[in-house]
């Protein structure tokens, strides 16, 4: 309960920034000039991190997964980790659900961002808000 | 520091229909050392990660990833795959000092 208190008094104090220069720069590295859409990716990450050495982390992207319509990769960044890429994940129509998790470090409170590419080029993604206790990285 | 990789873990359902989707779960024990941190004494402490991980089923690969340091200690990912066919499912895992580890599991689509 404290620490539910402390998370939430975190959040209300953390000024509002702009996207870190390490992270425009992988973004551009990645997806070059292409834009990148708010929705259809679903990124779920606790909240409150009390560790920020082990975070689950799931992605669930809306698509048919067909031959014709699918998720060809998705990509899991940080905005203030020492670097910004964390993991990048490539699928196909045969997964048949574009559904993957994994456990992730977070050095600090921060934002997370997942990035679906599909078959026919666009970019998808979702940010999520986490707040960390425990710091990873020291 | 001697390198380290594996053993591995997977989980991969015995048997399934054809057309269903699987989920398979993996891990690997591995440091995965960040080469962000610093030991007692203040010097740094090497990088040391995986690097990269795929999945071939029926000798086709059908999931691949790229891990950066930001990946928790003995990497874990799930994702899903649709059965097709019975057939082997081969997981492999490398790091960035040439470690690598394979786990084989076998898929009964009936």
């Amino acid at each position: 309960m404290g620490a539910l208190v402390a998370g939430a008094c975190l959040l209300v104090v953390r000024p509002a920034q702009a996207t870190p220069e390490e992270l425009v720069v992988a973004l551009r590295e990645t997806f070059g000039d292409r834009s990148i859409r708010k929705g259809r990716v679903k990124l779920e990450l606790p909240r409150l991190a009390e560790n920020g050495n082990v975070v689950p982390t799931m992605v669930s992207v809306e698509s048919p997964m067909t031959e014709q319509d699918y998720v060809r990769a998705i990509h899991i960044f940080s905005e203030k980790n020492p670097l910004p890429r964390i993991l990048e994940m490539r699928l196909g129509p045969h997964n048949g659900r574009a559904v993957v998790s994994a456990r992730i470090r977070m050095a600090t409170t921060q934002q997370v961002l997942a990035v679906a590419e599909m078959s026919d080029g666009t970019l998808w993604s979702a940010a999520v808000d986490i707040d960390v206790t425990v710091s990873s990285c020291t | 520091m001697t390198s380290r990789i594996g053993p591995a873990r997977v989980r991969v359902p015995e048997q399934a229909k054809k057309g269903d989707i699987v989920e398979i779960r993996t891990m690997v024990e591995h440091p995965n050392e960040s080469g962000f941190r610093h030991d007692n004494m203040g010097r740094p402490i090497p990088r040391h990660i995986v690097t990269s991980f795929s999945c071939t089923y029926n000798g086709k690969e059908v999931f691949s990833a790229t891990l950066h340091p930001a990946v928790s200690t003995n990497p874990y990912m799930t994702f899903h795959l649709r059965a097709v066919e019975t057939g082997d499912l081969v997981f492999t895992w490398k790091d960035d000092q040439g470690g690598i580890t394979t786990a084989t599991q076998k898929l009964a689509v009936v």
